[in-house]
């Protein structure tokens, strides 16, 4: 569906809720900001996540304000059994084995956990637009070989390929950064297919096509623009599950290599102190669960923000 | 619809194959060495006997040589000996199998009856306060990592009440074969089963709510709403039948990706099954029994996939297989 149709259809169903303001002509891009705008849980996730990024980039500087660093342990910092010591005024949400401070081990989990959700995720919904759109634009023969290609990524059993890579080549950050986006893109790749597939029939394609344009730009210029919104959608919500998976290589001992820290690492190493330090385990577990909720509640109300049957849908159940 | 499963157990076969190429080539871009590992201290730096013990293994032969093999062993129900316990790879996967089943199906019952009911339940109600607490429910599910939630529940459910002197819930590591005790392998199997499929459930609860507020807008829901059909009857013979098309597909992807969530949820709550078989072999770098354990999940993929198709002729009338 163009974007121009959208707008048509949903600026009268609109109108039955808000007879006087809809009058003025608004781009489906204003409309979706002014929902998201008024979604308390939106604005409540967006500045959370903004906070988190800045707490990320500052936290060399926010470390130095607490007073302990990354890797150096406390000299004082395990009870005289060697365990983790309880939160108190000089660590405030305690220690681990080694003696270091869980707040600041936490902050640069911030770090690792952003950058390679982020750049994971964007890098995933690239390939799958691209390989979607060759798909579903360059007819049967292009559509068969991709589409298979697709089948074997989804039909792989990821984490255990995951595993055996990182075990063969060894864990650094850039092949994790790699290995998520390759084993994300394919669902992505999916749904662009499909809605590509749609798309190409559609009659201003032909005239594209009978103005001359490239089959490049046909696909860029005319085809993706349509393919903008469930692209966004798709980058908010992948965010959050390549954070999970992150955590989930470094729990598993195959994801990031110290000093860096990632919150799965903590989490695994937590686990032989669970019974006698509970906020080894839980603080970590927190921070990384309250992360992906935000993201994926953000990327639930951008879904909603987007798509232009939300309003229309409720509107008629109501009557 | 013979046509249409040959066609798909051909693809099916491609599929696999494909991914045998894939696993059989990981291993010869980063050719691990067996022969010094498994000789270790004793003779691992005689190169002569790292010479026959690589020769035994046949891993001195060329690569399509070795795939050749492979295959032509793997037609005859041969997938080889493990590395290091020496144990046919067929016998150690015969082991582990039950137990990854007995997890995977219970949490896939599970995630799937509750999740589609309570998306239903938000469909009927949206914009209510039950809707708003099934998407906050099912959107903290999938933001819990499956690790973090097994240990939660750990610590929660079963180290806190042991601590305060009874028990709730059964430590990690206490799984009972099925045929041994079914009462005491149910309860080994309940803090397992609701990780994962709490974990898993979410996407079911959210797909649900979404194709249930389509498919109740559509005409033929009016229909049979005015010719007086019950509320409830017009939401599961008429709705829900239509809206669990994409949820199914859904399935059918879950069921695939189920090994991942198995690893995981297997190493949280000491599970001896195919997940930490496939993870003990990967750090042993047990070429045969990794690619044994590949191959088989590829499998469940791709049946999976077919039932799936063929479902959809089940579900939608509509759906014609060709």
């Amino acid at each position: 569906m163009s974007m121009t149709e959208l707008a048509e259809t949903t600026t009268p169903a609109d109108g039955e809720n808000q007879p006087r303001k809809s009058v003025e002509g608004r781009s489906p891009w204003q409309l979706a900001w002014a929902r998201l705008r008024h979604d308390k849980v939106a604005i409540i996730c967006a500045i959370f996540i903004i906070l988190l990024a800045l707490v990320a980039i500052l936290a060399g500087p926010i470390s130095t304000l607490i007073g302990w660093t990354r890797s150096v342990p406390d000299p004082n910092g395990t009870s005289a059994d060697g365990l983790p010591l309880a939160p108190t005024g000089t660590h405030l949400l305690g220690t681990d084995e080694l003696g270091r401070d869980i707040l600041v081990r936490i902050i640069y989990g911030a770090q690792v956990s952003l950058v390679v959700g982020i750049v994971a995720a964007v890098a995933a919904v690239i390939l799958g637009v691209v390989v979607g759109l060759c798909a579903g634009y360059f007819g049967p023969v292009v559509d068969s070989i991709l589409a298979r290609l697709m089948d074997v990524v989804l039909a792989f059993p990821f984490l255990l390929f995951a595993i055996a890579l990182v075990t063969l080549s060894g864990p650094s950050e850039t092949l994790e950064i790699l290995v998520i986006a390759f084993f994300s893109w394919a669902s992505v790749g999916r749904i662009v297919r499909g809605q590509t597939l749609a798309i190409r029939e559609r009659e201003y394609i032909e005239a594209a096509r009978s103005l001359g344009a490239s089959d490049l730009r046909i696909m860029f210029v005319d085809v993706l623009p349509n393919l903008i919104a469930p692209v966004i959608v798709y980058v908010t919500l992948l965010i959050p599950t390549s954070i999970v998976f992150e955590s989930t290589l470094s729990f598993l001992g195959v994801g990031i290599v110290p000093p860096k820290v990632s919150w799965g690492t903590m989490i695994s190493d937590s686990q032989p102190y669970y019974q006698v330090a509970w906020w080894y385990l839980v603080f970590p577990s927190v921070a990384l669960i309250l992360t992906t909720l935000a993201f994926n509640l953000l990327g639930d109300s951008v879904r909603d923000a987007l798509d232009p049957r939300t309003e229309r849908l409720f509107a008629a159940r109501k009557k | 619809m013979l046509r249409f499963l040959i066609r798909r157990l051909l693809t099916g076969l491609l599929v696999i194959w494909l991914i045998s190429i894939v696993v059989f080539l990981l291993f010869f871009v980063f050719p691990p060495n067996v022969a010094v590992e498994l000789l270790g201290k004793f003779g691992g730096k005689n190169p002569q006997l790292v010479a026959t013990v690589t020769h035994q293994l046949g891993l001195d032969q060329p690569i399509y040589e070795q795939y050749w093999h492979f295959l032509v062993r793997l037609v005859h129900g041969d997938l080889g000996f493990s590395y290091y316990s020496h144990q046919q790879v067929t016998y150690l996967i015969g082991q582990a199998l039950p137990k990854t089943l007995s997890l995977a199906i219970g949490a896939a019952i599970l995630w799937l009856v509750f999740g589609v009911l309570i998306g239903v339940l938000s469909a009927t109600r949206p914009r209510t306060i039950w809707d708003r607490g099934a998407t906050v429910f099912a959107l903290t599910g999938i933001s819990f990592p499956t690790f973090v939630l097994g240990n939660l529940f750990l610590l929660v459910l079963f180290f806190y009440p042991k601590q305060a002197g009874f028990t709730l819930f059964p430590p990690s590591g206490s799984y009972v074969p099925i045929t041994q005790n079914v009462v005491m392998w149910a309860y080994g199997l309940i803090l397992p089963w609701v990780t994962l499929a709490l974990v898993t459930m979410a996407t079911y609860v959210r797909l649900t709510r979404g194709q249930m507020l389509e498919v109740l807008g559509e005409d033929y829901i009016r229909t049979a709403r005015s010719k007086g059909l019950r509320r409830s009857r017009v939401t599961y013979r008429h709705g829900l039948r239509a809206a669990l098309v994409p949820v199914i597909t859904q399935f059918g992807i879950d069921v695939g990706s189920l090994l991942g969530g198995v690893i995981v949820t297997e190493q949280v709550f000491g599970i001896n099954g195919l997940g930490r078989l496939s993870v003990q072999s990967v750090v042993n770098q047990d070429e045969p029994v990794i690619i044994a354990v590949v191959l088989l999940a590829a499998v469940f993929v791709v049946v999976a996939n077919i039932i799936v198709d063929l479902l959809y002729a089940v579900l939608d009338p509509r759906v014609r297989l060709a």
